[in-house]
């Protein structure tokens, strides 16, 4: 980067440092992040970004990195901007030994970089969000979007319901509304339960709330008219405690309100207090410390004062979510290294890691996280992996997320078809052949 | 000493008439243009290209366009960011259409578009004005990008409502999509800026920039002299809004590839660019790429020192960065309310004197 060259050498001119000689180091495994710890999603955002860069800090001081190479993780601001994640992408993709996968951390950004890190063969890891039918790795070679989708958590959701109704046939006439952020992200599910309503023949209503989501008496108060059964919500941010705290203020019952797995941290239910007591969300790993992982990352690195955050916030809902999105990356790094045989792995040797990445229940026991999450198996079709999702549910006494159901498998009958239908769109817009599996 | 025109006798009108009448200008802008055209291309890469001269392109000439309105007619607006939008998703919807269009084609049709959609939401401007105006532009601003949120015939019925630009070419180089080079994309960023730029210039100096100014001056008065409001307030808000759209349409298709409205499009898109123009300075083409320099090389600059040269946390790098450049706002508006193009004129009356000042 020449711009940085210039830059760091007006640094080291100014002020003498020698930050010049990092460039003669040994080989570094090279992640950038694209975190936002800034903007009107920071409080979201913090906890996730410290929950990744504490287990990459665990892995360098406890086993010297991944299979002995130390991992170089450099953390890129982006205010959940796609602007500044473009800017970012550019910045951090040739950094080092050049980027070897990318976690972007927001739709927008996702987005974005899909087709330009296909083209520059980097892969890009948006676990559990950004566009589903990436799910597709025949059209999506380089995007990987495992353990689960919007799509499948519509589906599991759509099947809690008509379990808690009664039955599938249940759930005709039945009312279910969304209330989702005015975003590509909040629309991501809508098409699914459209097919879902005809299928089981209940009624969609859909409310979008605009960004940033403090405004939502409107919505409200239309939830309090038209009196739905159930309401789902795809919030992000602030327009999670405000509509937490507006749906207990019209008194909806909090266990018939089923947020999106990023609807459902602490953040998002402490504001409520007691009110939000029984809530739901979506989940795919477990909150909590108490899991060996943590104790390692409290003992290596928050013990010598090298954490990223509050010691007690470690184990919260969206820590816990950059620990996994952490370990499935190591994971897959791990993966690309050993199959290629290399300790200096490229972003295609780590595509091929990820696409046979295989951490089942004894893996995750290795790794000190034993029932954190399900075992996830991806392969070079399917880039989504088991797409299970369970619900979890929030108990305002003891401030504790815990699970009250299993894991649901999606809907597949629903979601296919959409995938297939939605992947040939983008292959055919972009002139894409999909590869061939065999 | 450097601008002193002494010696340089004009014998013709053409040569009292040009853009650039002293030497040293042409020198200067010639010089700019052979760096612009016949230098960067040969070293540019993909983090200059998006992350900062297309990036600065696209917004000088979002604000050239604002200018002209704004600086120039004195018409307050705050739809700079719905303006843009139309050109975005009307270049998006006439390369999915139409895929045979040639892409230049496509940009400039975007411009017209948004042209008629400038007009349309122009009209009041001739009853209303000032801060009123400013409020009925906002209202477009919130209506369009609710339209293109809101009708999935915009954006194809794509299931997130996000539009991608597909890849085209222009004279057999890939111009736009993830393959094409930082080099053509950014030298069609260029050649557009460029022209629009010395078009601006000249429109500016004749008889309907003269026009314009009239009626930013005191609109009774003018109109006492024969200037017909309607004509005048109409042509600032189309070629305004053509600019805009232009500028919108390279923004999604040849910059960011993808968009959604509420986030690529949304107010603070407005207020962005009319802080380009206020600092870069009202009524000064110049002014436009001074301001656009300034609020998008400023930041990055920033980031860059402070994260790669000091080391320093990103997030802390960040709010320093928002103050930093906050109190450099306030600074620049307190030194010289008139703006960056001020300063450089003073520069230049300086230079012109140097080293005998008085």
């Amino acid at each position: 980067m020449k711009f940085k060259m210039l830059t760091r050498a007006l640094a080291v001119v100014a002020v003498a440092l020698p930050v010049a000689t990092t460039a003669a180091e040994a080989y570094e495994l090279t992640i950038p992040g694209t975190v936002y710890r800034t903007g009107p999603y920071a409080p979201n955002g913090i906890p996730w970004a410290n929950g990744v860069a504490d287990y990459y800090a665990m892995l360098n001081e406890r086993d010297g990195g991944i299979d002995g190479v130390k991992i170089n993780y450099i953390e890129c601001e982006t205010a959940y901007n796609t602007k500044q994640g473009v800017e970012c992408y550019e910045n951090t993709k040739s950094a080092g030994s050049g980027a070897l996968a990318y976690q972007p951390m927001g739709t927008g950004i996702t987005y974005q970089m899909i087709p330009k890190a296909s083209e520059d063969k980097i892969p890009v890891f948006s676990m559990g969000y950004g566009r589903t039918s990436a799910a597709n790795g025949k059209v999506f070679p380089y995007i990987f979007n495992f353990p689960a989708t919007y799509w499948d958590q519509a589906s599991v959701f759509v099947k809690y319901i008509g379990e808690k109704e009664g039955g599938m046939d249940k759930l005709k006439g039945k009312k279910i509304a969304l209330v989702y952020h005015n975003s590509a992200y909040g629309k991501e599910p809508i098409r699914v339960l459209e097919e879902a309503a005809k299928k089981h023949g209940f009624e969609l209503m859909l409310l979008a709330v605009d960004h940033p989501g403090q405004e939502q008496k409107a919505t409200w108060l239309q939830v309090r008219r038209e009196r739905p059964d159930w309401v789902m919500m795809w919030g992000w941010g602030v327009m999670n405690q405000v509509a937490i705290k507006e749906a207990a203020s019209i008194r909806f019952p909090m266990d018939h309100f089923i947020g999106v797995w990023w609807s459902g941290s602490e953040n998002d239910v402490m504001p409520a207090g007691d009110d939000a007591n029984g809530y739901l969300s979506g989940a795919f790993h477990a909150a909590g410390d108490n899991f060996r992982a943590h104790d390692d990352i409290k003992k290596y690195v928050y013990d010598s004062g090298k954490g990223t955050g509050d010691r007690d916030r470690i184990g919260e809902v969206l820590y816990n979510r950059g620990v996994v999105a952490a370990m499935w990356t190591a994971e897959a790094i791990r993966t690309g290294m050993r199959i290629h045989n290399t300790k200096e792995p490229t972003g295609e040797q780590v595509r091929d890691g990820f696409e046979a990445l295989d951490v089942d229940a004894k893996r995750l026991a290795v790794l000190g996280l034993e029932g954190f999450t399900y075992p996830v198996k991806v392969t070079c079709e399917n880039h989504q992996g088991p797409g299970k999702v369970g619900l979890q549910q929030w108990d305002a006494k003891a401030k504790k997320w815990s699970f009250v159901t299993g894991f649901y498998e999606p809907d597949d009958d629903i979601i296919q078809p959409l995938i297939a239908e939605d992947s040939a769109n983008y292959a055919k817009e972009n002139s894409i052949t999909p590869r061939s599996c065999n | 000493m450097f601008y002193r025109e002494a010696g340089q006798f004009k014998t013709s009108y053409t040569a009292d008439e040009a853009i650039f009448p002293i030497l040293q200008d042409r020198f200067f802008i010639g010089a700019i243009l052979i760096v612009a055209f016949g230098v960067i291309p040969f070293f540019i890469d993909d983090y200059w290209a998006n992350a900062i001269l297309i990036h600065f392109l696209v917004y000088a000439l979002a604000a050239l366009g604002l200018n002209i309105l704004t600086g120039y007619c004195g018409q307050v607006s705050l739809g700079t960011g719905g303006f843009m939008a139309v050109g975005a998703y009307a270049s998006y919807k006439l390369v999915t259409v139409f895929p045979e269009m040639n892409f230049i084609v496509v940009i400039l049709m975007s411009g017209f578009i948004t042209a008629a959609v400038g007009v349309f939401f122009g009209l009041p401007s001739l009853r209303i004005k000032g801060f009123y105006l400013a409020v009925a532009t906002l209202a477009a601003q919130f209506f369009l990008v609710w339209l293109f949120n809101k009708v999935g015939w915009f954006y194809n019925y794509s299931p997130t409502g996000m539009i991608v630009s597909p890849p085209r070419e222009v004279f057999g180089f890939l111009v736009t999509g993830p393959d094409a080079h930082p080099a053509a994309r950014y030298l069609f960023c260029l050649s557009f800026v460029v022209v629009f730029a010395w078009a601006a210039k000249n429109l500016v100096r004749g008889r309907i920039g003269r026009n314009w100014m009239a009626i930013r001056d005191m609109d009774i008065a003018a109109e006492l002299i024969g200037i017909r409001p309607l004509e005048a307030k109409l042509t600032a808000f189309a070629v305004s809004s053509f600019y805009i759209g232009i500028a919108g349409a390279l923004y999604f298709s040849v910059w960011l590839g993808t968009a959604e409205p509420t986030e690529a499009f949304d107010i603070n898109q407005s207020f962005f660019v009319l802080f380009i123009v206020i600092i870069g300075g009202l009524g000064s083409i110049m002014g436009s790429f001074m301001g656009a320099a300034f609020m998008v090389l400023l930041p990055i600059t920033m980031k860059s020192i402070m994260v790669d040269g000091f080391g320093f946390a990103v997030g802390a790098a960040k709010h320093a960065e928002v103050m930093l450049l906050g109190s450099l706002i306030i600074l620049f508006l307190i030194l010289e309310p008139h703006g960056l193009a001020r300063l450089w004129q003073i520069l230049k009356e300086k230079l012109r004197r140097w080293p005998f000042p008085y």
